[in-house]
């Protein structure tokens, strides 16, 4: 399940979503995300698979890709859609002892259904399109008048950077760990829900030490290349806005009004 | 004038309980005397908790020294206004090449030292460019490190390391977690950058093959320098070197075995090639 997460993961190609700066990215996720709750019928949820399949097209990602990320939410993907079924109130369709199915909740199902896959997809475009570097450094520009009331922006985007490359060398370590406890007997299989929580214990315990081992590291490895802090520093790839980012720009704008206006008159 | 001076340096680890009272005190330093001239190739060698990465680590003022003198570049490292000047003048290649590797992309890695201090940009890309380059690792500039090999990633940080344009280059047993094929790259790399560039390369190792290559050898143990002289001259000390725990490289102890069993071989012989011409005379 572990390799499922396709966050941070980057998708290299040589497309105009590639191209965008990652703030116009992170913006037009944003209206994207908020665009998806605005709709309450089949006319908006149309709208957003028309947009959503354009920008996938564009990104030269294949879907495939996409569709991998949304394994590790199938569980809740379920459980969503299983309580928007039987617990919406309405007209009965199908009833069974206790449980009733309406009609409402039919419908209520599928649509939440829709967005969180919607969600799910729509995002992982920006995370296989934009390095996490760049999607670093956009949040970092984009989110730098926060610094005036002392939040570190700089050094929360550098957490983030670093973690995200963490994240592949860890899972891989998982995995070793796993398989060197395994080969001693450890059992990660059997049991109910809280004796697997224990057995996680042997596999927990050597990759937080490791972990930790590693930031320390890290740290020395930092310092070492004159690392300290945000001040003074100058960017190898600073971000600049393009001609394409303000069509970008407009294009998603007048999506999100459209999407609006949809969500009120139908 | 030497890049580095040390002078009786010393350092000691204390580590203290709960209340702070001292517990107990390592020296792993103990009055160490180092000199290393610019442009030279020279290694430290030594076994485990010989005190070689303690020192390693003084070079860059990750580490202070308790007692005596540390010179870097002119520069006493003592002196808190020194610290970034020395930072940027003896890069520092670490171990595990994994965890000093900091962007998820090769060049972006690379480029992570030259804006720590301050270059502009279209400055960083010329130095990315030249310094994958200088390591043969320029047409890996797109790729992630984590698809790369081990010696691979190396070059990278030592790249990253190259990027700040540093007058030497201080590698802590770079290649300990590295196959045969990942340690040659690594050192054949090391090598060019010290012959072309002119970089003062000072590796630390406990590989004996790896220190043929070097101009001049320290050998430490228990925190003091107990040997120093041109590779030649170590090896040819083949009794001494097992006291410390050290293995001569193979085709030395071949000759030094020869030599003991009668056969006129001269001493500290240190190539393969060196022994066929020493034999055949």
């Amino acid at each position: 399940m572990l390799r499922d997460i396709t966050i941070g993961q980057y998708y290299p190609a040589d497309s105009v979503i590639h191209k965008l700066d990652p703030r116009t990215k992170l913006f037009a996720t944003l209206l994207f995300v908020i665009s998806l709750f605005t709709f309450r019928n089949p006319v908006g949820l149309g709208l957003a698979a028309v947009f959503m399949a354009s920008f996938i097209w564009l990104s030269k990602v294949p879907f495939g890709y996409m569709v991998k990320g949304l394994r590790a939410i199938v569980v809740i993907l379920i459980i969503t859609a299983l309580f928007n079924l039987f617990l919406t109130p309405g007209e009965p369709l199908v009833k069974f002892w206790i449980f009733s199915i309406s009609q409402e909740g039919f419908i209520s199902a599928g649509k939440m259904a829709m967005r969180l896959i919607f969600l799910i997809i729509g995002t992982s475009v920006v995370t296989l399109t934009t390095t996490p570097n760049a999607l670093t450094d956009g949040l970092e520009k984009a989110l730098r008048p926060l610094n005036a009331i002392k939040i570190p922006v700089h050094e929360i985007a550098m957490m983030m950077s670093i973690a995200l490359r963490f994240i592949p060398i860890l899972v891989e370590e998982t995995d070793k760990i796993m398989k060197a406890q395994i080969a001693r007997g450890a059992d990660f299989e059997s049991g109910n829900l809280i004796k697997k929580a224990k057995n996680m214990v042997p596999l927990l315990v050597p990759l937080f030490i490791s972990a930790f081992r590693r930031a320390n590291d890290l740290a020395l490895a930092m310092e070492a290349r004159c690392y300290h802090g945000g001040s003074g520093r100058t960017k190898m790839k600073p971000l600049r806005y393009q001609k394409r980012d303000g069509i970008a720009y407009m294009i998603v704008i007048v999506y999100f009004g459209v999407m609006i206006a949809v969500g009120i008159w139908l | 004038m030497n890049f580095i001076e040390a002078r009786k340096l010393v350092h000691e680890y204390i580590r203290r309980d709960e209340e702070g009272n001292v517990e107990s005190i390592q020296t792993a330093l103990d009055h160490v005397d180092i000199d290393v001239k610019p442009g030279e190739f020279v290694a430290v060698l030594g076994h485990n908790g010989s005190g070689k990465s303690t020192f390693a680590k003084h070079l860059n003022v990750l580490l202070v020294p308790t007692e005596g003198t540390l010179w870097v570049d002119g520069k006493d490292v003592t002196e808190e206004e020194n610290l970034w000047d020395i930072r940027k003048n003896a890069g520092m290649v670490f171990q595990n090449p994994d965890n000093q590797i900091i962007a998820s992309v090769v060049e972006e890695d690379v480029g992570f030292g030259p804006e720590n201090i301050g270059i502009p940009t279209e400055e960083i890309l010329k130095r990315v460019d030249k310094s994958l380059k200088s390591v043969g690792m320029l047409e890996y500039r797109e790729h992630s490190p984590n698809k790369l090999s081990g010696g691979q990633k190396q070059r990278v940080a030592i790249a990253g390391v190259m990027a700040m344009e540093p007058k030497c280059i201080v590698l802590d047993e770079p290649t300990a977690m590295l196959d045969p094929n990942g340690r040659k790259e690594v050192l054949d790399a090391v090598e060019r950058l010290n012959q072309e560039k002119g970089v003062t390369i000072i590796l630390i190792t406990h590989y004996m093959e790896e220190v043929v290559r070097a101009d001049r050898v320290y050998v430490m143990d228990q925190g003091k320098v107990v040997m120093e002289g041109t590779p030649r001259e170590v090896f040819s000390q083949v009794d001494t070197l097992k006291k410390y725990r050290l293995d001569v490289p193979q085709i030395t102890l071949l000759a030094h075995e020869l030599r003991q069993a009668g056969m006129a071989v001269p001493k500290g012989i240190l190539t393969r090639q060196e022994l066929v011409e020493a034999l055949c005379q």
